[in-house]
């Protein structure tokens, strides 16, 4: 087999090193019972060239071949080719987590520049080093806020990803959570302030919003965080679109910030690897879970970066640490470190004013349900959403996202989304299929 | 050699209490110190807090270990040493002066006499060596 | 003496922001097909933010070459072996990279309809049958995204299942010699952790375990082979204590490399389990991630598994939501899908006869590691060790050097340390994993390097308490790194 590299001859060289007869006889010593006695039902081995067959024959069943509006938590973004040149190097493809400094600072670098750059985007002062993807990013943003305040309940927006808050409730239920959730206002779109006072109290540890919401409108952060910090909650803002931070201001009444880094070169790759991450003030670093390098010196007072604050971390504090995480995401954020590289501080603003461009070229066409000012995403109504993507992907277009399964009131409306890759010819189809089905 | 001052009591997880009228000043043992290596980071309880004798106040930090620490004395947190947020360096320096931890005003002085003396506690880490 | 040459690239590369100068850009975007908009008149001024201070401007020359040099920084499996104990750094096959980036599943987005999702959904069936033979279990989920989020799922079903049987029972208990996130998922998942001890054999201690299974423990967390190497050889009559008062028995499958082919948790009284796909399934670690921790089960903790599940319906694959028992989600979507396609390329590149002898090859190599160091170095365990060798620092440590010492003067002899100073219950461990992907050349270097070691313990301490010295950084100072936490980069002054 092509990945095992011995021959015959050095195998009974070693065996005969060990003392054993053949290969089996390095299992003699288990039970009999314990043993498999038959093979295993799994075919036989196939060739390079098989496996690539199957697998371009599964893409091929998924492709529809032309446009996809469709975000809601995924979205199509250019990925500039410096970044797979870069993460298909054997040298950060193939390498360990970085508990050796002297031979990783390779890795340890490129996580303090994504750290960096992550502060310098959110606003916040420290950034870890990855979480598992953005609906996890909020459930440790959840547990952390917990952590802080000593409080049980959590508050968290309607507006926020539904499938985030699924995760939500699945972590908070195990750790004697409550969420309570806060509703929008039905004609903007956005946060029902009034709701989220009503329902804030001194037992809320965190008050959870995420801007632009899962309608793609813009919130007042700012805002919901003043009431927060009134009840003595704490304020955890989430994005699931990375581009918006080109553009967004930062809230800064904000104490956590969680996120998804998926619009930066990571393929949307039918939902992961994601890359989520978790941003933070000073003051709660020893609270923030994952990973963190930080820069020291080595013998020799060179600069060299480490892993640090590692007491926080479930190797050391086992079932005291802040998270069970241990493997994390590295390579996806370097992906994401790559692009902002890229793109740099005027491209990440060019590129979200064109997201903004063509995301209100195409929602300008159409009848939205809601008024609030929208990024890349906006909520169109019809009457037969099922109807018209039917249309739309007789054209070979994917359309938006049909809302009633998450939102049994928005009954008649699609999540639409349009990126820096739009054209304007699909859109302008898009708009002449959707007047027709009104 | 480390000295244990003989005004000290000490406790079995290596921290050590004295009492002065009624204010018993709490810390770590040399023997505590030496075993964590360079601590790194102090985590105390909070000024006005109620501590039990036993219970679990804080931690300590190296690189790589975390201990907890358990109050010697019961009563109500009057200070926390805010020079070990800075330097908790003087912990593996002094651990017995100027690295003190907290000082707490004494619910029950009487508990401090189940507490090992100086003489005691040297057997106890010469044993455990 | 050193026989394998590496060179590093020494240049002193600075930090992006330290290359940075403004209207230096790396990138171009096309022109607008559609009319501007003002972003202030668009969304409200107050919600336009200002420039993102201090962030690079770098040129794509110069983007390339940071990274490149920063790459050459770096070890890798590229470049010779990880010894690293219950991590298997294998090899990442790179056919596995090329069709993780076939553009139909590359591209596919996880909203769009389900009859343009067939052939991702084959995919997962595909994998989750594969995995289910191989465990020996009976149903299977790919939504974890790494072995510890693996963990708490696997837990949290076992949690329903024993909450709907009335009581979800209030302890976990978990070997001494376990992983750090076995008792940490644990505590998260809502549980009080115990600890068992092992026996003198280094497996665990089965009277001691019977005394303490009662109807208040939920399950036990057991790793086998556990973190000495070691197959737990009774583990058989383990899940019969467990079972015996309704308890579950859960498997770390981090060691999976020892029985892939040969043995199934699933035929031995396993429960539910997790698996590492960038261990035992060949995905690449990148530096830390990302991961991929399936879970598998027995049919009775199928109902509580994530949601959604696959489904057939028809002709077609369908996503199952309809589940009214399941412990919800744990993550948005279906899984690191793009790690998924990674570890199907790999079993299907084995087959079946495939995987056995892999794990025959790891097996192989670890034992023979084993033989060739054993005279120099302290065994912590006499059973035979599987696909990982556990070694303790003792005799070395009698004058003065431990196992880090040795670990970082292996960096001079080419390689990367193996794990240090786990597991917890051998005092200076040396854990030693090589997995099936070494040759008898790169094993040989290995074991002469360690054994020059041993020799330099005896004649020349120092060189080994000081190493490495062959790097372009020496040891850093991880007592300045946790004092004062330098976390970003800011500009000076």
């Amino acid at each position: 087999m092509r990945y095992l590299p011995k021959s015959d001859s050095e195998r009974r060289e070693m065996l005969a090193a060990c003392g054993a007869s053949s290969l089996e006889d390095l299992f003699a010593h288990l039970p009999e019972e314990v043993r498999l006695q038959r093979p295993l039902a799994i075919e036989r081995g196939l060739s390079e060239y098989e496996i690539l067959d199957y697998f371009r024959e599964r893409g091929a069943q998924n492709a529809s071949g032309g446009a996809c509006f469709l975000g809601a938590g995924a979205y199509f973004h250019y990925r500039p080719v410096l970044v797979d040149a870069v993460v298909s190097r054997g040298e950060f493809l193939t390498s360990y987590t970085p508990y050796q400094a002297e031979i990783s600072q390779g890795t340890l670098t490129a996580i303090f520049e994504f750290q960096t750059m992550m502060c310098q985007l959110t606003g916040m002062d420290v950034a870890n080093a990855s979480m598992y993807d953005g609906s996890t990013a909020v459930a440790e943003a959840a547990m952390m806020a917990a952590r802080i305040t000593g409080r049980k309940r959590l508050l968290a927006a309607r507006t926020l990803h539904p499938e985030y808050r699924e995760v939500l409730a699945t972590y908070a239920r195990n750790q004697g959570l409550e969420v309570v959730e806060f509703g929008y206002q039905p004609a903007s779109g956005a946060l029902d302030l009034e709701d989220l006072e009503r329902k804030l109290d001194a037992a809320t540890s965190a008050v959870i919003v995420q801007s632009p919401n899962f309608f793609g409108i813009v919130e007042s952060v700012n805002a919901a965080g003043e009431l927060a910090h009134r009840a003595g909650a704490l304020l955890v803002d989430v994005f699931t679109e990375a581009v918006s931070l080109g553009l967004l201001a930062p809230p800064t009444g904000a104490d956590i910030v969680a996120g998804e880094l998926q619009s930066f070169a990571i393929s949307p790759s039918f939902g992961g690897p994601y890359a989520g991450i978790l941003a933070t003030r000073e003051k709660y670093i020893r609270q923030l879970p994952g990973r963190l390098v930080g820069e020291t010196v080595d013998t020799r007072g060179n600069r060299a970066f480490c892993l640090t604050l590692a007491t926080r971390e479930q190797h050391i504090r086992r079932e005291k640490a802040t998270s069970n995480i241990c493997t994390n995401q590295a390579l996806v954020a370097l992906m994401a470190t790559v692009f902002m590289t890229v793109y740099g501080r005027r491209g990440l603003r060019e590129l979200a004013e064109q997201n903004l461009a063509k995301a209100h070229y195409l929602g300008g066409k159409l009848p939205l349900r809601f008024s609030g000012p929208y990024f890349n995403e906006f909520v169109g109504t019809v009457e037969d959403p099922a109807a018209l993507n039917q249309a739309l992907l007789e054209r070979k277009i994917v359309g938006g996202l049909p809302l009633a399964r998450f939102y049994p009131e928005l009954g008649d409306a699609l999540l639409v989304c349009a990126t820096e890759m739009a054209r304007r010819e699909d859109m302008d189809a898009v708009a002449r299929v959707w007047e027709g089905a009104q | 050699m480390s000295t244990y001052p003989e005004e000290f009591r000490y406790t079995k997880d290596h921290e050590w209490v004295r009492l002065e009228g009624d204010v018993a000043t709490a810390g770590i043992t040399d023997h505590a110190q030496s075993e964590l290596g360079e601590i790194v980071y102090v985590d105390l309880p909070k000024v006005g807090a109620r501590v039990e004798q036993g219970q679990v106040i804080g931690s300590v930090e190296s690189v790589k270990a975390v201990s907890d620490i358990y109050s010697p004395v019961s009563g109500e947190v009057l200070e926390v040493n805010e020079q070990l947020g800075e330097s908790p360096e003087k912990l593996n320096q002094d651990p017995h002066g100027s690295a003190w931890l907290m000082k707490v005003r004494p619910s029950a002085p009487g508990e401090l006499s189940g507490l090992m003396s100086a003489a005691d506690y040297r057997s106890y880490v010469g044993a455990e060596d | 003496m050193i026989r394998k040459a590496r060179t590093h690239v020494n240049q002193n590369e600075p930090l992006l922001f330290e290359l940075s100068s403004p209207g230096k850009v790396g990138y171009q975007l096309p022109p607008l097909d559609v009319p501007p908009v003002d972003a202030a008149a668009a969304l409200g001024a107050q919600n336009v933010r200002g420039e993102i201070e201090d962030f690079p401007e770098v040129s794509e020359v110069e983007a390339i070459r940071h990274f490149t040099r920063l790459s050459t920084w770096n070890y890798s499996i590229d470049l010779g072996m990880y010894p690293l104990g219950s991590c298997t750094m294998k090899y990442n096959p790179r056919i596995n990279e090329q069709v993780a980036q076939v553009a139909g599943l590359a591209w596919a987005h996880p909203y769009q309809p389900e009859a343009l999702a067939q052939g991702a959904l084959e995919i997962m069936a595909r994998l989750e049958a594969a995995l289910a033979e191989i465990t020996g279990m009976d149903a299977v989920t790919l939504q974890p995204a790494a072995g510890a989020h693996g963990e708490l799922t696997g837990i949290l079903v076992a949690r329903a299942l024993l909450a709907s049987r009335g009581n979800p029972r209030r302890t976990v208990l978990i070997p001494d010699s376990a992983h750090g996130t076995n008792p940490a998922t644990a505590a998260i998942a809502g549980y009080e952790v115990r600890n068992i001890q092992s026996n003198g054999r280094g497996m665990l201690d089965v009277p001691a375990l019977a005394r303490i299974v009662d109807e208040d423990v939920a399950a036990l967390m057991i790793t086998n082979p556990n973190t000495l190497g070691v197959f737990e050889e009774n583990i058989r009559a383990i899940a019969g204590i467990l079972h015996d008062k309704g308890a579950l028995l859960y498997m770390d499958g981090a060691n999976m490399n020892a029985l892939a082919g040969l043995v199934r948790p699933g035929d031995n009284g396993v429960d539910v389990m997790h698996l590492n796909l960038h261990k035992t399934f060949s995905t690449p670690h990148g530096g830390g991630g990302p991961g991929g921790g399936p879970v598998a089960v027995k049919a009775e903790l199928a109902p509580f598994l994530p949601i959604p599940r696959l489904k057939r319906a028809a002709d077609e694959w369908t996503l199952d939501y309809e589940r009214g028992q399941s412990i919800g989600r744990v993550r948005a979507f279906y899984g690191n899908f793009g790690v998924l396609v990674r570890a199907l390329a790999y079993i299907l590149a084995h087959g079946g006869e495939g995987l056995r002898n892999a794990t025959l090859d790891a097996v192989l190599n670890a034992t023979y590691i084993r033989k060739g160091i054993e005279a120099d170095y302290e065994i912590a365990a006499q059973a035979p060790s599987m696909h990982e060798c556990v070694f303790s620092d003792a005799r070395q440590a009698a004058r003065g050097v431990h196992t880090g010492d040795i670990a970082k003067r292996l960096i001079d002899y080419g390689f990367h340390p193996y794990t240090v100073s786990f597991p917890m219950i051998v005092h200076g461990a040396m854990m030693i994993e090589p997995t099936e992907s070494e040759s008898k050349r790169e094993l040989d270097l290995f074991i002469d390097a360690l054994v020059s070691i041993a020799r330099e313990v005896e004649e020349d301490p120092e060189t080994v308490l000081k190493a490495p010295h062959s790097t372009r950084i020496t040891r850093v100072d991880e007592v300045r790194a946790a004092r004062k936490p330098v976390v970003r980069w800011r500009p000076a002054g």
